[in-house]
């Protein structure tokens, strides 16, 4: 076993899909079994992933714990790292480091209704912990996913939309922002937070997970507080710039925690405590 | 280790150095031909200064080299390998000279690098090291070592400490196992105490950490970063030549299919530092970052890694080009 916390374990791109016309989940297999085998996660936690020559790139892993024997990871082309790894087909190689970070707590959660609030991208990171409670069905009480994009063509996980849309232990509510639609579109017209305060979920015995961009969590943030939700039972995650995963490099300190190494995942209450430097 | 006290002769100073040199690598300063302290790797003796107040850099790179390389790879596509750096390698170092605040650094950046998981590139360098610090026997208006916990006399992080004594000898403290080899190695050199007088320089007290660190707590938004901070032009020197200043970047740098990964000194004050992919930038202007560089040294690490991110040497003052000087802004907070 190698001393050196820099070096990714070495993964195969064992299958890709196109989500949008810009990003691309793709599921990584370890090219060596004892890898493999020693390799745990929990939902929440991250990695960094390369492309050997490019450089490293921060996302959570998008896969359950649940389902064991590979893992995967949903990215925009934005930057170097991301273009890069979109150039890639299957069975090229992908560095892996990881996973890093803290976890949904989600045991504290067993007997509890479960509220998902995604935005866009920013789905990919909340669909390990939404995986994981649905592989684990009877631990919850209601599960209700609320999931919006600006256009019908960037919502991503269009086949597992269908699949928790066609599930009657799930309630699914996907909406577009007003234009977005297309001809066919059968779900909700219009922004995250106005579509959740119509929906109107109860806060009682509710954990809320919230992610999305920064005026999404600005604007639907009050909503819960009316609903009743408290800070604690109000979960996001945070992903500030990162090299190194581990609480050295700097870059992602706020205040005195490291979002790496104390996040990424933070109750809205711990979030509150911290400077505004997310 | 029961730390003892010996006399070393200073001509015997000189056999010590040779000895060292002739059989690892010994890390010194000397004047270059700018007139700036540089460290060297086995100068000759005659060129080492015992004078000199403050290198223009710290010695941190004989532990945190400005770039380390973490591995090499070959990258084709589906065939791609990673070739792991050979850590057994890292050479034993002996540190000559440096001053009791460069050496108390260490243990600042061990905080920082071996807090959590224990970064092995760090680890195994210091595990190499010795150190033969050199009591101060000159300081100028940068130096605040006094406000920080420390003094010109500091033992923290030396093996050895020399200290001058007034005829041109040195008292040689020996603290830990390390220095006891060393000073085993080169038995005769050493002899029992003199009762000469040791020429430590005094250094003011300019602050107190412990107040600036309680006022901190609740000084996050107060006009004073905005205030202090409108000529810093963001060059990052003060992080560069900062001895506990351990802030990096990781990039990869390629010849065709093959390259290595490498980690390069990096600083907070840059506006790259933090900035995201989409545009947003969680410390957007100077003020901030000039905000986090204080924070981080003397609330967050306080509070975090039990260790102050300072040792007072004065390096990001005498070496910033719009001359912002650290100890009088220090001397402010804690007032305010």
């Amino acid at each position: 076993m190698s001393d050196n916390i820099y070096k990714p374990y070495l993964m195969e791109i064992e299958n890709i899909v196109e989500e949008t016309p810009d990003v691309r989940t793709f599921r990584l297999k370890f090219k060596n079994n004892e890898d493999a085998e020693k390799f745990v996660f929990k939902a929440g936690q991250f990695g960094e992933y390369s492309v050997l020559g490019e450089g490293e790139s921060t996302f959570c892993v998008a896969s359950s714990p649940t389902r064991k024997g590979y893992i995967e990871c949903t990215f925009r082309k934005a930057g170097r790292v991301t273009n890069a790894l979109a150039n890639l087909e299957i069975g090229d190689t992908v560095g892996f480091r990881g996973p890093y970070g803290n976890t949904f707590p989600v045991e504290q959660w067993e007997g509890k209704n479960l509220l998902y609030i995604a935005g866009g991208i920013a789905l990919p990171p909340m669909r390990c912990v939404i995986w994981n409670t649905i592989d684990l069905r009877d631990k919850y009480r209601d599960i209700t996913i609320v999931y919006g994009a600006r256009t019908v063509s960037d919502l991503v996980y269009k086949n597992e939309l269908k699949e928790w849309e066609d599930r009657p232990d799930i309630k699914l509510i996907t909406t577009v922002d007003p234009g977005g639609q297309t001809p066919d579109w059968k779900g909700e017209i219009g922004f995250v937070p106005l579509v959740l305060e119509k929906l109107a979920p109860s806060s009682e015995n509710t954990v809320a997970v919230l992610c999305g961009p920064p005026v999404m969590i600005k604007f639907t943030m009050p909503v819960l507080k009316k609903l009743g939700f408290q800070d604690k039972d109000i979960y996001t995650t945070l992903e500030n710039r990162m090299k190194c995963g581990f609480g050295k490099c700097g870059r992602c300190n706020v205040g005195k925690l490291f979002v790496c190494k104390d996040g990424p995942v933070f109750s809205y209450e711990e979030i509150l405590t911290l400077p505004e430097e997310y | 280790m029961e730390t003892t006290r010996k006399l070393i002769r200073k001509q015997s100073v000189e056999k010590l150095y040779n000895a060292l040199t002739s059989n690892r690598q010994v890390y010194a300063p000397v004047v270059a031909a700018d007139k700036q302290i540089e460290y060297r790797y086995n100068p000759g003796f005659a060129e080492v200064t015992f004078g000199h107040i403050r290198s223009t850099l710290s010695v941190k790179n004989v532990v945190f080299p400005k770039v380390e390389n973490l591995f090499f790879y070959t990258n084709a596509r589906s065939e791609s390998t990673i070739t792991d750096i050979d850590m057994s390698r890292i050479p034993e170092v002996v540190l000559w000279g440096a001053h009791p605040c460069d050496n108390a650094a260490f243990d600042t950046l061990r905080s920082i690098f071996c807090w959590d998981i224990k970064d092995e590139f760090f680890s195994k360098r210091l595990e190499k090291l010795a150190v033969i610090g050199l009591s101060c026997h000159l300081s100028d208006e940068y130096c605040f070592c006094t406000s920080v916990g420390l003094s010109p006399d500091s033992k923290k992080g030396s093996d050895i400490l020399l200290s001058l004594l007034k005829n041109g000898d040195y008292h040689a403290d020996i603290l830990t196992e390390k220095g006891n080899e060393i000073v085993k190695s080169a038995a005769d050199l050493f002899e029992t105490v003199s009762d000469e007088k040791e020429v430590i320089t005094e250094v003011k007290q300019k602050f107190s950490h412990e107040q600036v660190t309680s006022k901190l707590s609740a000084a996050f938004e107060h006009p004073f970063w905005v205030e202090n901070s409108l000529r810093c032009i963001g060059c990052g020197a003060c992080a560069y030549v900062c001895p506990t200043c351990a802030c990096f970047d990781i990039q990869d740098e390629t010849r065709g299919k093959n390259g290595k990964r490498y980690r390069s000194w990096d600083s907070c004050g840059f506006g790259l530092f933090t900035l995201h992919t989409s545009g947003h930038n969680p410390r957007e202007v100077q003020s901030q970052r000039w905000r986090q560089r204080i924070m981080h040294k003397f609330s967050y690490m306080p509070e975090r890694n039990e260790s102050l991110g300072c040792v007072g040497c004065g390096r990001c003052s005498s070496g910033c080009p719009v001359d912002m000087n650290i100890a009088e802004q220090l001397e402010a907070l804690q007032n305010i």
